[in-house]
């Protein structure tokens, strides 16, 4: 396989600064040296290549936009976005290990934390001795977490959690999880707070969610609390109801628009390059009419993408980015990411399912990656809530 | 210990170079740039031995001010302070040495390091060059490198695969090859220190060229491949073929 070449159409090269510049082509080469060697036989073999973890840690890319008094780069968002995208070039479940450590834990512990709460985890995290997950999602309770049934009762000077969440990214390997309970009625979604459940506090069981076809280079868990017991120091003080969760996901959808950029725009180079050596009916493929219009589709599509991440990127730098944007985003690129992933996948024939061209895994990761963090259906009701001034959901 | 690693912005590896429409250099259109491949191996050297003897490691280089970027990948590597030769014309191997040389000697310096050879011109010259003009000894293509008392004690390749341990007491010149060690990646901390790093910009004033290039030509295209029959007759023939043509088996 050929080296990586990125597609860049409209010169995007130009309005990146010289340091994110670097910063991007410094992770395509950690990439190239530390996960494209690996990948195939973990996605077969259905394990996170937990190897790369303290590499990831070193290169300093987990919570890469915390401050530096944390141990983290304290980078800007369109290299934190540069990140994600060539991380998720490899593969995505290698982004979403460091999406869910840096948007979905370091960041709330950062946000609505307490300062011995930041000073305990952020280091830790950021060098990836510590790893993380976030428990919001239940098994029935997804697109609604309104409605969660995980409840924290106060016993003294500590919480008792009870419940469940499933689908969650690096849960076997979590040394801390997030999780976002009720405190009041199942009713009063007002009263949810986010705790800090660390590994070993008894009634606290983690189980692996086998058997994915995508993501098989990801850990997927459920969690169970069966009275939990959780000290009070280690509730969040910042933040109460849904809006902490959410905040927390609005930084890791963020994260997945540029991602699925490095996807589709793998996929495309594949493609590329494949239908320029394969000879059908007496010429390359790549110069027959049909193979331009889906080479020229996708590159469209990839760059209006681009377009779009860059402009989210200024945005969040100016600090004027809203979650109605990054909805949008979100759903944009990830779906046209899965699209530019199928037509790649079926210009290559039969060798298109083949693991080592990559396009397959990638197709399939981009499956769960259209759903997960929001379906395309809910960013779209937040878009049409955001035209109209009314809410659809419910 | 001053170390003064010298770099060059030259094109990655998988590049594929070919010659301008002036036919005398080639054309950097689509070309992803980076730190020639041999002078990581330089930089790695350079930051090992500061990080073991203390001191200070120096990158320098001569080109355009876009090579900037190469000089912070060395600073968030481990690099103490960056400076370069602002030019942004193609000099050959003797004018490059000479601004690198004049620059040299205002700075301190008991170690120069260099890759053995740029990824795109191969004159495998500068280095040897600079020793030349700095009065230093030089120890090319070396493979292993450590430093005591002032003496640095170097394994380099000689002819037929031979490795030749040499010491040379220091300032001296040392052009490093593959295998010295596993350069480092940066990292974010890093480039973010990177950033705020101020590079020592001056004017190469190299002098001219004593090389002038008259033409690059690209190489020849390969031959179509041979179609030498079909099923086991095909075996025969391609071993007939290897066997007496190509002479390989």
């Amino acid at each position: 396989m050929q080296n990586f070449e990125s597609p860049d159409f409209f010169n995007l090269d130009d309005v990146l600064s010289e340091d994110d510049r670097n910063v991007r082509d410094t992770v395509r080469g950690f990439v190239d040296s530390n996960v494209m060697p690996v990948i195939l036989d973990h996605y077969e073999a259905g394990t996170f290549p937990t190897t790369i973890i303290p590499k990831l840690g070193e290169l300093g890319v987990l919570g890469a936009t915390l401050p530096e008094e944390y141990g983290c780069a304290g980078m800007n968002n369109i290299a934190y976005g540069l990140i994600n995208q060539e991380l998720e070039r490899g593969d995505s479940g290698v982004r979403s290990f460091a999406s869910v450590q840096s948007a979905l834990v370091m960041y709330p512990i950062y946000a609505y934390g307490s300062e011995e709460q930041k000073k305990r985890w952020l280091p830790e995290m950021a060098s990836a001795r510590a790893i993380g997950c976030f428990g919001l999602t239940e098994p029935d309770f997804g697109s609604n977490p309104a409605g969660m049934i995980t409840r924290a009762v106060k016993d003294g000077k500590e919480w008792v959690i009870n419940g469940a969440k499933m689908w969650i990214t690096n849960g076997n390997m979590a040394d801390v999880a997030v999780v976002w309970a009720k405190t009041g009625g199942s009713d009063d979604p007002k009263s949810i707070r986010g705790f800090l459940v660390e590994k070993g506090m008894p009634g606290y069981e983690v189980r692996e969610q086998k058997k994915k076809a995508s993501l098989r280079a990801s850990n997927t868990s459920e969690l169970f609390f069966s009275d939990v017991r959780v000290p009070e120091e280690n509730m969040f003080p910042k933040v109460e109801g849904l809006k902490g969760p959410l905040g927390c996901l609005t930084q890791a959808r963020y994260g997945i628009a540029w991602g699925a950029l490095g996807a589709a725009m793998a996929c495309f180079d594949i493609a590329k390059k494949y239908c320029a050596e394969r000879i059908v009916f007496g010429k390359p493929l790549a110069g027959h009419q049909t193979t331009q219009h889906k080479l020229a589709k996708m590159l469209t599509e990839i760059t209006k993408g681009q377009l779009l991440a860059w402009r989210l990127g200024v945005l969040k730098d100016q600090g004027k980015m809203n979650h109605f944007q990054v909805s949008m985003a979100k759903m944009n690129n990830v779906g046209i990411a899965l699209d530019v992933a199928r037509v790649a996948r079926e210009m290559l024939g039969a060798n298109g399912i083949m693991l080592e061209y990559h396009i397959i895994r990638h197709m399939c990761n981009l499956e769960s990656v259209k759903t997960y963090e929001g379906t395309n259906d809910v960013h779209s009701l937040a878009i049409g809530q955001s035209i109209t001034g009314l809410s659809a959901f419910g | 210990m001053e170390i003064i690693v010298c770099i060059r912005r030259a094109p990655t590896t998988d590049a594929r170079i070919k010659p301008a429409a002036d036919g005398k250099n080639y054309d950097p259109a689509g070309i992803n740039f980076d730190i020639s491949e041999y002078d990581k191996f330089a930089l790695e050297a350079g930051i090992e031995l500061k990080e073991k003897h203390g001191g200070k490691a120096t990158v320098l280089s001569l080109g355009p001010s876009a090579v900037s970027k190469e000089l912070r990948t060395a600073i968030a590597m481990g690099c103490d302070a960056a400076s370069l030769l602002v030019s942004d014309g193609n000099h050959d191997s003797w004018a490059v040495a000479s601004a690198l040389a004049a620059k040299i000697k205002t700075m301190p310096h008991d170690l120069l390091l260099f890759g053995w050879n740029s990824v795109d011109s191969q004159s495998s010259a500068t280095g040897q060059m600079v020793a030349e003009l700095l009065g230093l000894a030089c120890v090319s293509v070396a493979v292993a490198l450590e430093v005591k008392d002032g003496v640095a004690h170097v394994e380099r390749l000689a002819s037929g695969g031979n490795r030749e341990r040499v010491v040379v007491k220091l300032p001296a010149v040392i052009t490093c090859q593959k295998g010295l060690n596993k350069p480092r990646q940066p990292n974010m901390k890093g480039l973010m220190n990177a950033k705020k790093t101020v590079i020592d910009e001056s004017p190469a004033n190299a002098p001219a060229d004593g090389v002038t290039v008259l033409r690059m030509d690209p190489p020849p295209p390969r031959p179509a491949g041979k179609i030498v029959g079909k099923g086991p007759e095909a075996a025969k023939a391609l071993v007939g073929l290897l066997r007496n043509e190509a002479k390989v088996i």
